[in-house]
């Protein structure tokens, strides 16, 4: 029958049109930005650096090994090495970054920072509206601007955040119980043979987790 | 299917002369390629694919590599006649010696062509074709009459890599716009100064950004 | 001038063009920024009346070189820039990649890993056959509505590939060697709930549509391509088969675990326009099928293999070439290594690029208007044929 399909597609089209009032399937439009859809967990936009503790700069876990600036496909990374250290979680000195740039103009939002980075130090923010009028100054992160707490990791990837810290607590007890050891074998050692020598460093192994 | 070595064996039984080589493939993939003399690759391809065992209908892939000229140095042995002191007698004595020298290999554009069967159902079967050298004896025979697909996969060789495919029935740049006169995908390809660097440069791109700057700020100071 | 005289004797069988004796021909640019060339892509035809008589495609506006790209960067570096080739179906680009490196090293995958890859690609080809029948119908001049219906299943599957891998488009997802992470129990429940109601979806578009007079009129017998030029021209995918020609790499080459699944390849009889419509909707119920396969087997077990790789990753010397069944058709890639961190070359087979061959061929003799569609029923995305 001529206009047979027309028929049908303003049948499907009015079905839609009905349902959408009473079917939350049907209705698709999210009012942004007075509404929102849940987040996603698993979201990753551009990277952040973690910290632990109260303060930034003292927590920071990068220790500038500059892996996530070479593997960078688009090169959006620039770090600037220190020439002095700080201690990081573990309590063995470290480098920081001096600057840690990322143009966000550049990043292609891969993760593979993430992935290559040995000392969970960098990771995806979930955070997209960043829309700034200055093109350049305004999409490029320095370190402050990308420090975020551990905090603030486990309130936007609760699961995988709290896998991170279980790993880095093996760690950290696995040093500690290293250098426990070693400290009470410089203490028998200098019991045995008294002009005490100087206390024997523990020497902390190398995190590896991280690299999926 | 056929091992490579029966394919070589079936296309010099078809096409006498053909000369076909068998290249090698060391990786754990095993797929081994024929290397086909330009004179004689429209005839071994028509054969490939008319052949009735083989049937290889469908061109898949054609693709170019650039393998630049290389410069090996290498230990040669070279005996020649020394003047020594033997018991006191200066005399003369035959003696090898080895001597680094320096040698230019040429280089070449490839042409690889993957093919598989649609009607058996099997494949791949790898040919390649070389260039006499990368600068003035680049021609290969097309394979477009033969197979359709090699087509617009030929041209964009011609544009990228600059192999002319001599038979083709449109051979134009495809990707690159006309007038464009480099071929980038090869080796040696060096990028035009044209370019607006973002702020943010850093490592080679920074290097790059200070050498572009510094080219524009002496021709303004030439200009002036 | 004659158009046929141009071409090459046997190339093409379209329709006879009509002679209207004395006249001009009238030559039009389409394109680049045309809404129905689905990117930026250009034909510059030569008309004879409303006939063509003769198209070129001309294309490159999207070119970055993604192949020196890929040459200049490690092969993990080269994975997430194959999201952008086809960014409509980014996850069987990263399986495309992942497998032909992992022949190139002769690496195993685990099977969840392979389980998840064959749920993730159909999966991306249910949504890429629905985007590109709502397209194909939004060329046609139904703008809106049947193209929002393909969109809406659509969101439902970036929303599924989002909560995987933390992207909606450049999932970035496989590895050599498995997957990047894997999936949880919820997820897996959430991927049965939607494909539980994919099939409601397909009914839904089918009575829509399949009857519909003006699409039949429009479709029917438009742009045929022959069996015999559909293969020498390598086009591959949904468009050979409603050629009628039987290929599909997952049938010929078993690649994964395809042998594992029971699905049939729809082909088609006449290979016009409506055949390869017709031929994506019925892919899409075999995917539906797969997919039911797949979750009801996926066993536990790890997604990556421990002996995998990720920094400094060095193939001994040698080449591959790997390719899959990418829902445009076959998707290889050709890698050459010398041993070195960086592939020596690193080709991109794009289906989209070799099925636009026989674009001509097809529209030879068609007024204007059915170009858009036929160009609409090769399911061309330009990120792919740029490169």
């Amino acid at each position: 029958m001529l206009g047979e399909g027309i028929l049908k597609g303003l049948a499907e089209t009015a079905k839609n049109f009905a349902g959408s009032y009473v079917s939350k399937e049907r209705l698709t439009t999210v009012q942004y930005p007075e509404e929102r859809v849940a987040p996603i967990e698993a979201t990753r936009n551009f990277p952040f650096l973690v910290y632990d503790g109260e303060d930034a700069f003292a927590g920071l876990r990068c220790v500038s090994c500059q892996i996530c600036e070479k593997e960078c496909p688009p090169k959006c990374i620039y770090i600037e090495k220190s020439k002095d250290k700080k201690p990081d979680y573990v309590g063995k000195p470290q480098n920081y970054p001096v600057r840690f740039d990322i143009d966000i103009s550049v990043c292609m939002s891969c993760q593979i920072c993430v992935e290559v980075c040995p000392f969970e130090a960098i990771k995806m923010d979930t955070v997209f509206e960043l829309a700034t009028d200055d093109r350049f100054g305004g999409l490029l992160l320095d370190r402050e601007k990308l420090s975020k707490s551990n905090e603030y990791y486990h309130t936007i990837h609760p699961t995988e955040a709290t896998e991170v810290d279980a790993r880095l607590a093996e760690e950290k007890a696995k040093v500690e119980a290293k250098a426990k050891a070693a400290a009470e074998a410089a203490a028998a050692k200098a019991a045995a043979a008294p002009p005490a020598p100087p206390a024997a460093k523990p020497e902390a192994p190398k995190p590896t987790g991280g690299a999926e | 299917m056929k091992t490579v070595e029966e394919i070589k064996a079936a296309i010099e039984a078809a096409v006498p002369g053909a000369g076909v080589e068998i290249v090698q493939n060391p990786g754990p993939a095993a797929q081994h390629s024929l290397l086909l003399q330009p004179e004689h690759a429209v005839d071994v391809a028509k054969f490939l694919r008319d052949d009735a065992e083989l049937a290889l209908t469908f061109l898949s892939n054609v693709t170019g590599v650039d393998w630049p000229d290389k410069e090996i140095t290498e230990k040669v042995k070279v005996t020649k006649m020394v003047t020594k002191t033997v018991d006191g007698v200066e005399q003369q004595v035959e003696e090898t010696v080895e001597e680094p020298r320096k040698r230019v290999e040429p280089g070449y554009l490839e042409v690889v062509y993957h093919l598989y069967s649609m009607t058996k159902k099997h494949g791949p079967v790898v040919l390649r074709m070389r260039t006499k050298n990368r600068t003035d004896a680049v021609e290969l025979p097309s394979m477009t009459p033969v197979w359709r697909s090699a087509e617009f996969q030929e041209r964009e060789i011609f544009d990228l890599f600059g192999v002319v495919f001599t038979g083709h029935p449109d051979l134009r740049r495809i990707l690159m716009w006309e007038g464009f006169k480099d071929h980038p995908m090869r080796r040696d390809y060096v990028e035009p100064d044209d370019y607006d660097y973002e702020p943010t440069a850093h490592d080679a791109v920074l290097a790059k950004a200070t050498a572009h700057q510094a080219r524009i700020a002496e021709q303004k100071g030439a200009g002036q | 001038m004659s158009a046929s005289a141009t071409r090459q004797e046997g190339w093409s069988k379209a329709p006879a063009i009509v002679d209207y004796g004395e006249g001009e021909l009238l030559e039009v640019s389409m394109g680049p920024h045309h809404p129905s060339t689905h990117g930026v892509f250009r034909m510059d035809v030569t008309l004879q009346g409303e006939q063509i008589t003769k198209l070129k495609p001309v294309f490159g506006y999207l070119h970055r070189n993604h192949e020196k790209l890929g040459e200049g960067q490690s092969y993990l570096a080269s994975m997430p820039y194959t999201d952008r080739l086809d960014y409509i179906c980014s996850l069987t680009n990263n399986w495309a990649y992942a497998l032909a490196v992992e022949k190139l090293v002769g690496q195993e995958v685990p099977e969840r890993a392979e389980y998840l890859r064959v749920i993730v690609g159909e999966l991306t080809r249910v949504q890429n056959h629905a985007l590109s029948v709502g397209f194909l119908i939004q060329d046609m001049g139904a703008s809106g509505t049947p193209l929002m219906y393909a969109f809406k299943e659509r969101e439902k599957i970036l929303d599924l590939f989002e909560s995987l891998t933390g992207s909606r488009m450049m999932c970035n997802y496989m590895r050599f060697g498995g997957c990047r992470v894997d999936a949880t129990p919820a997820w897996l429940d959430e991927v049965r709930r939607v494909v539980a109601g994919l099939p409601k979806f397909a009914d839904e578009f089918e009575r829509l549509l399949c009857t519909n007079e003006i699409l039949m009129a429009r479709t029917q017998g438009v742009g045929v391509l022959p069996a015999e030029l559909a293969m020498s021209a390598g086009v591959t995918g949904p468009m050979l088969r409603a050629s009628g020609v039987n290929y599909d790499i997952r049938k010929v080459d078993h690649y994964g675990i395809y042998d594992r699944f029971d699905f049939k390849v729809p082909l088609g009889s006449h290979g016009d326009v409506y055949d390869r419509f017709m031929i994506r909707l019925l892919e899409l119920r075999e995917s539906i099928k797969i997919l039911e396969q797949a979750l009801r087997d996926i066993p536990d077990g790890p997604v990556m293999d421990p002996k995998a790789k990720i920094r400094n990753f060095r193939p001994k010397p040698g080449e591959a070439y790997g390719r899959i069944e990418a829902p445009k058709g076959e998707l290889g890639f050709y890698l050459i290594s010398d041993g070195s961190g960086n592939p020596y070359r690193y080709r991109v087979r794009p289906p989209s690029f070799v099925n636009l061959t026989v674009l001509e061929d097809m529209c030879l003799g068609h007024n204007v208007a059915d170009v858009v569609l036929i160009l609409g029923s090769v399911d061309i995305v330009l990120g792919e044929v740029d490169r």
